[in-house]
């Protein structure tokens, strides 16, 4: 039987996979809108791409930072004091985005409009990159302390292993967010997001596999799960060489399945690699922090679970409602933004 | 500097930015839901263009609100991380809560409202918006639930060295709660509705757009007059729960150094000598604190060298006198723009039933500065409710200097502190300005009165202005 604590490491992990899964296509068109969009109809026909959904995506970054923080509040509280400035400059990076969105159609001048499509641009390439960089130092291990604090320095955030993770992740949203286009869009822009994605492909293995390697080499993972974890990257592997059959079939919905699929593997490999840790210290495996010395109390969980258990088929249910109700691709005769 | 001084000045600075477009929003979409409501009900296109003019202003302030917020929940983590491992048991359930329940809500509905006009069927699109006005006040309860517990920690015990929650349904029934929610939720609406009546008296003053702003006039002042009273209301309810749980802060929201005795008198005004503890050029007025403490006559207020010489009893060695001056001074702040808001709201109600608002050339003059009113009150009501807890951040439980993360460094916080403030000022002035575009732009498109209408808020003469 499983428990609480199990159950809420794979809650969290659930919810973190939703946001990169989500929030990936739309940090995607993000970067596309300075890689792709040739004028400013085309860059508003992609931010309508995500228009109705960017908002309820970063949602499950919050969720994802709201259950960490009630079911694992010393996760929480180490974590997030360890990645200071990281997740500071992804805050600011998701502030300038956020209201980026908003300005940019207010004002019909051209300087105004290039200025926040900049900001639209770093505030969606930073976030995956930084929290690549993030994951991948928890899973090489950072320098935690008896009181469960980290002292990291430098190195120990920005290394090669963690700037691969960092820029596996971010490709892989540029790429996830390219088909997303070719699924909501018609016409030229969808042919160029189309070609855009092939040639980019091969960037995205290239990274996953360097990343896989770097995994091997500097983390313990493998040795906890070879098996497993083989079997999960055999996956990843093949789910997207289909992504690139599908890309040249034109079949995008299911080219988006499959870079979905990639994305959920990969970052559920990296719970798979911790469990039952959920932060790693480099100093003493005694410092580790477990779902158990990082969790709340049994109450707690319980309580959470219930209310969670009960939320949860509301929130998915009306969340892909909305994406029912905008299934039509985004033409220029309906542009909100 | 050192980083608990740094993170202090984070938090309150980055919190009480934050509050300035929370109320905005939860007004804002609760008057527009209504106007959306009175198109589908009576079928007239100005009030679908007056759901979508304020709709404009509300979705610039709502986008702030949100960029805002997230770092609020990240900042407890990152500044404060010893107390979040101190009370994450008990407080992370309402914050999850809130994203669960409420921000999911909020973020797919409001896509749904812009996004569905010609793709929805006017029944869901009202149900969108609804259901966004009701997102906001599920998380504004929530994210309060949580402060409550700060200000009034109930349902838990001291286990693992760290407070664990024991009854969740004492978080919701904490009295704290039930005071502070009505309250926050009150101020919000006031917050929205003079917004709208002070934008809509500066175009009357313009004359442009008659029908349009008197109709968005006329419902924000109702919603105003109404929220203006509850407020005072509520808010003395409040203050009667505070005597009882937070005496120290009622006592220095009130510069009360002695006893007040059996007189009660009350402070109008005094200057504060916070070093020994003394006040010179007071004025009082005899038994209103005892009302206003206990909703009678009679009673005996603590002071505050009492209450500290308990506390030291039951807490050990230390000050538990919160800085006074802020204290006494944001609650008569607070209650002097609440006074003027509850006027204000009173006497415009009394000239749209006399249909006489546009006569008033003054009284319209006065509600364009008047929209800053709730704002005054929403900060001071916080600054007043957060620093009147110091020197606690968990009331009883954990200090606030207790609290700070260890191992971030100074000049990693003081970089935090910079670039937030910076990137805060940049959305500031952009605010400001693309609300005085809106506003100036005007909705999209003049409407037509209606002459034969059965609308309650039709009817003003039109020609009064030229009489």
């Amino acid at each position: 039987m499983l428990s609480l604590n199990e159950l809420w490491f794979i809650l969290v992990a659930i919810l973190f996979i939703g946001f990169f899964f989500l929030e990936g296509f739309d940090f995607g068109v993000g970067m596309a809108l300075r890689l792709l969009g040739h004028n400013d109809l085309e860059r508003r026909l992609l931010i309508n791409t995500i228009g109705p959904f960017w908002d309820a995506n970063e949602v499950w970054l919050l969720t994802a930072g709201g259950a960490t923080f009630a079911a694992f509040p010393n996760w929480y509280a180490t974590m997030f004091s360890g990645f200071f400035i990281p997740l500071a400059v992804m805050l600011l990076a998701l502030i300038g985005r956020g209201v980026a969105f908003e300005f940019r159609g207010k004002v019909s001048h051209s300087n105004w409009k290039n200025l926040w499509d900049w900001v639209i641009f770093f505030g969606s390439l930073l976030p995956p990159l930084l929290w690549g960089v993030a994951f991948s130092a928890i899973l090489r291990g950072m320098p935690i302390d008896k009181s469960m604090n980290i002292h990291g320095s430098f190195t120990d955030y920005i290394n090669v292993y963690t700037l691969i993770g960092g820029i596996a992740v971010t490709v892989l949203c540029l790429l996830h967010g390219l088909i997303f286009i070719t699924l909501r869009t018609t016409g030229d822009v969808q042919t160029r997001a189309r070609n855009f994605a092939r040639k980019l492909i091969y960037f995205v293995g290239l990274f996953l596999v360097a990343f896989v390697v770097g995994t091997y080499l500097s983390t313990d993972i493998f040795a906890r799960r070879g098996l497993l974890l083989t079997v999960i990257y055999a996956a990843v592997v093949i789910a997207l060489v289909l992504a690139g059959l599908f890309m040249n079939k034109k079949r995008d919905g299911l080219a988006f399945t499959m870079t979905g699929i990639v994305i959920a593997l990969a970052v559920g490999s990296l719970f798979i690699g911790l469990f039952p840790r959920v932060m790693i210290s480099s100093i003493s495996g005694a410092n580790d922090l477990t779902i158990h010395n990082a969790a709340s109390g049994p109450y707690s969980l319980k309580v959470m679970t219930i209310v969670s258990l009960t939320l949860l088929p509301f929130v998915l249910g009306y969340q892909i409602w909305s994406y029912y109700i905008f299934r039509k691709r985004v033409t220029e005769e309906h542009l909100e933004y | 500097m050192d980083t608990l001084l740094l993170s202090r000045i984070q938090f309150a600075s980055t919190t009480l930015f934050h509050f300035i477009f929370v109320p905005l929003s939860i007004g804002l979409v609760f008057l527009i839901a209504i106007m959306e409501t009175m198109y589908v009900v009576k079928k007239k296109d100005v009030y679908k263009e007056m759901a979508k003019f304020w709709g404009h202003l509300f979705l610039i302030n709502f986008a702030v609100g949100v960029v805002t917020g997230i770092l609020q929940e990240f900042q407890f983590g990152m500044n404060w991380s010893n107390y979040s491992r101190f009370v994450g048991d008990v407080f992370g359930a309402p914050l999850a809560i809130e994203a669960l329940l409420a921000f999911f809500m909020e973020s797919t509905f409001i896509g749904l409202w812009i996004f569905g006009w010609d793709r929805l069927s006017k029944p869901i699109h009202l149900l969108s918006i609804w259901l966004v006005s009701i997102g906001t006040m599920i998380s504004a309860f929530w994210i309060l639930a949580a402060n409550s517990f700060m200000q009034h920690p109930v349902g838990m015990v001291i286990r693992n060295g760290r407070a664990e929650m024991n009854d969740f349904f004492a978080l919701i029934k904490n009295g704290q709660l039930w005071v502070e929610f009505p309250h926050t939720i009150l101020g919000s609406f006031a917050t929205g509705a003079f917004f709208i009546a002070g934008v809509s008296a500066f175009n009357l003053l313009k004359k442009r757009n008659l029908d349009f702003f008197k109709r968005s006039f006329n419902i924000a002042i109702t919603i105003g007059v109404i929220t203006g009273i509850g407020l005072a209301l509520v808010g003395h309810e409040q203050a009667q729960y505070l005597v009882k749980t937070q005496p120290m802060k009622m006592a220095a929201s009130e510069g009360l150094w002695q006893d007040a005795g059996e007189r009660g008198d009350w402070t109008v005004t005094a200057s504060i000598d916070e070093k020994n503890h003394k006040n010179t050029g007071e004025i009082k007025i005899p038994y209103l604190l005892n009302f206003l403490s206990y909703g009678k006559f009679t009673g005996n207020v603590k002071g505050m060298e009492n209450i500290q010489k308990q506390y030291v009893e039951k807490y050990g060695e230390g000050n538990y006198i919160p800085p006074v001056k802020t204290t006494f001074w944001s609650f008569r702040i607070m209650t002097i723009a609440g006074g003027i808001m509850c006027l204000l709201g009173l006497y415009g109600a009394y000239l749209v039933w006399r249909k006489k608002v546009l006569v008033k050339t003054w009284f319209l003059r006065l509600m364009i500065p008047a929209i800053f009113l709730p704002f005054i009150g929403s900060s001071t009501g916080w600054i007043m409710t957060e620093i009147g807890r110091q020197p606690w951040t968990v009331f009883g439980y954990m200090q606030t200097a207790d609290g700070v993360s260890p191992n971030v460094s100074a000049g990693s916080m003081l970089f935090a502190l910079l670039s937030f403030s910076f990137m805060y000022a940049i959305l500031a002035g952009v605010m400001v300005y693309l609300f005085v575009r809106v506003i100036k732009k005007g909705p999209a498109k003049p409407t037509v009165e209606e002459l034969n209408s059965n609308d309650p808020f039709d009817g003003e003469d039109f020609h009064a202005f030229a009489e």
